[in-house]
């Protein structure tokens, strides 16, 4: 047997491979979902929270401030172990699933009600003023106004730090939850040999590296022209 | 003079330590073209922009069109729809067409169908010669055209007062003229208009009064030529000449 064949043979086993297809799919389909949720809730609740700190009450902003500055400085996977290893202790255990979906969702939360501030500061003082002048209240001139602009400014930088929490639905595999990685390596033991990793890199390269390849093409087309 | 429909008194402004209006009276009568020049920093826009409370006058009072705006009970986006703005920058939507910019008040604050709006938009893009780039965006109109946008988002919505603010100070010498004819026109159609500008051939032939503000007070008032041929003050006779000079 030569080198190369005991690469093949150990690496890209296709014996191995068949045997675990279907597991590897099963976990694309769990990390899609979890992906999805962490997508939608994260921004929404990112979104909520910046036009929250618009209406400048005080006490509120030092308290979204300070819940964002939060979930900003601590590692993903920190978050993911004190929900799920620390909330059952207050009377709540939730799953894997569900702990690896609430963390990854605060932290896409906290980044994108920056990257959304952000946008709404950057839009000039002018058109607040021309807004208000013609009679549109605070809320019209933010809804209509503002946050059209505000969020097309913040389309690149939003796209680019939502894969990067996204593709954090690995951190999921230490805590049970069977998307790709987490099936991929119970493979890897259940068959001693190391090929349902690669399939499992397969797999993340076909879920994300279309999304990486669109958001390189949101860059350019919401690149801001006046 | 018929009665007034500004009425401005003793309006005071402190932003922080600094005293930028020093007790200004104003009364502008219906149909009135009043122009308004000083020198940079005296006060000017800040005062504009008390009379429709973009700014808040730290006492005083204002009224307008018989609405007290400083009151608390006023609805003041309300009031805002009788008294339009025009400023320096235009500050046009730069996400909306021409049309979009002018009917987005007529339908979320006046309250009229998309159909009515844009009727009425279309109208007042006609009146300052622009019906034709009505679904252009601000980034494709020339300065001139922005600014004529910004006067139809200001007369779509029928003000009975219209503030100008150094409407062609951010324009090339050759589109200065387009903004002002349509000025003129306005001021034809009998609009009461205040005008914060250095346009003197404007103010000569166009209003009924001249006021020369400095810091934070007015210093002088009167008819064009009495202003500028025969200043009284000192301080107006100063600022007349330095800008004549130019
Ligand atoms: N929001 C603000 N905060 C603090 N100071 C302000 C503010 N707006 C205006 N000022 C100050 O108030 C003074 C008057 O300003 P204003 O803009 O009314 O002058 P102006 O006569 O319009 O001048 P210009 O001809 O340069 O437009 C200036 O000293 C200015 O720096
Ligand atoms: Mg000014």
């Amino acid at each position: 047997m030569s080198t190369w064949d005991r690469f093949v043979e150990t690496f890209f086993n296709a014996k191995v491979m068949v045997k675990y297809l279907p597991d590897i799919l099963s976990g694309m389909v769990v990390t899609i979902e979890l992906a999805v949720l962490i997508v939608l809730s994260g921004l929404l609740a990112g979104l909520v929270l910046a036009l929250l700190r618009a209406l400048a009450i005080r006490p509120l902003n030092w308290l979204i401030i300070f819940v964002v500055d939060l979930f900003r400085s601590l590692p993903p996977l920190v978050i993911i172990v004190l929900i799920y290893f620390g909330l059952p202790a207050a009377g709540v255990s939730p799953s894997g699933f569900v702990s690896t979906w609430l963390s990854l969702a605060f932290v896409l939360m906290a980044f994108s009600e920056e990257i959304f501030w952000a946008g709404i500061t950057s839009i000039p003082k002018g058109q607040w003023e021309a807004s208000r002048s013609t009679g549109l209240s605070f809320g019209q001139t933010l809804i209509n106004v503002v946050l059209p602009q505000a969020l097309r400014l913040t389309i690149p930088p939003l796209t680019n730090r939502t894969i990067a929490i996204t593709k954090g639905t690995a951190l999921g595999t230490v805590v049970a939850v069977t998307e790709i990685l987490g099936q991929a390596s119970s493979a890897v033991s259940n068959s001693y040999n190391p090929s349902p990793l690669m399939m499992g890199a397969a797999a993340y390269l076909v879920l994300f590296l279309p999304v990486v390849v669109a958001a390189r093409w949101v860059e350019t087309k919401f690149a801001w022209k006046r | 003079m018929s009665k007034p429909i500004v009425e401005a008194r003793e309006i005071h402004k402190h932003f922080g330590h600094l005293h930028v209006l020093k007790g200004v009276d104003l009364e502008v009568a219906e149909r009135e073209l009043v122009f308004v020049i000083g020198p940079s920093g005296s006060g000017k826009s800040t005062l504009l922009r008390c009379l429709n409370r973009l700014e808040e006058p730290s006492s005083g009072s204002v009224v307008v069109d018989g609405i007290d705006m400083l009151d608390p009970r006023t609805d003041i986006n309300h009031a805002r729809q009788r008294i339009g703005m025009v400023f320096q920058s235009f500050n046009l939507y730069p996400h909306m067409t021409a049309l979009g910019n002018v009917t987005l008040a007529l339908r979320k604050v006046a309250g009229k169908s998309r159909a009515e709006a844009d009727a009425l938009g279309l109208a007042a893009l006609q009146r300052v010669g622009l019906a034709d780039r009505a679904g252009h965006t601000p980034g494709q109109l020339s300065g001139g055209q922005q600014q004529r946008v910004a006067i139809a988002r200001a007369i779509a919505l029928e003000p009975r007062v219209m503030l100008f603010d150094e409407p062609t100070s951010a324009l090339d010498p050759e589109l200065v003229g387009s903004v002002l004819e349509v000025m003129r026109d306005l001021r034809q159609s009998g609009m009461t208009m205040i005008v914060v500008s250095h346009e003197m051939g404007f103010a000569r032939n166009a209003a009924d009064r001249v006021m020369f503000m400095d810091d934070g007070l007015i210093v002088e008032q009167g008819p064009p030529a009495a202003i500028f041929e025969n200043p009284t003050q000192e301080r107006t006779r100063a600022f007349i000449g330095q800008i004549q000079r130019h």
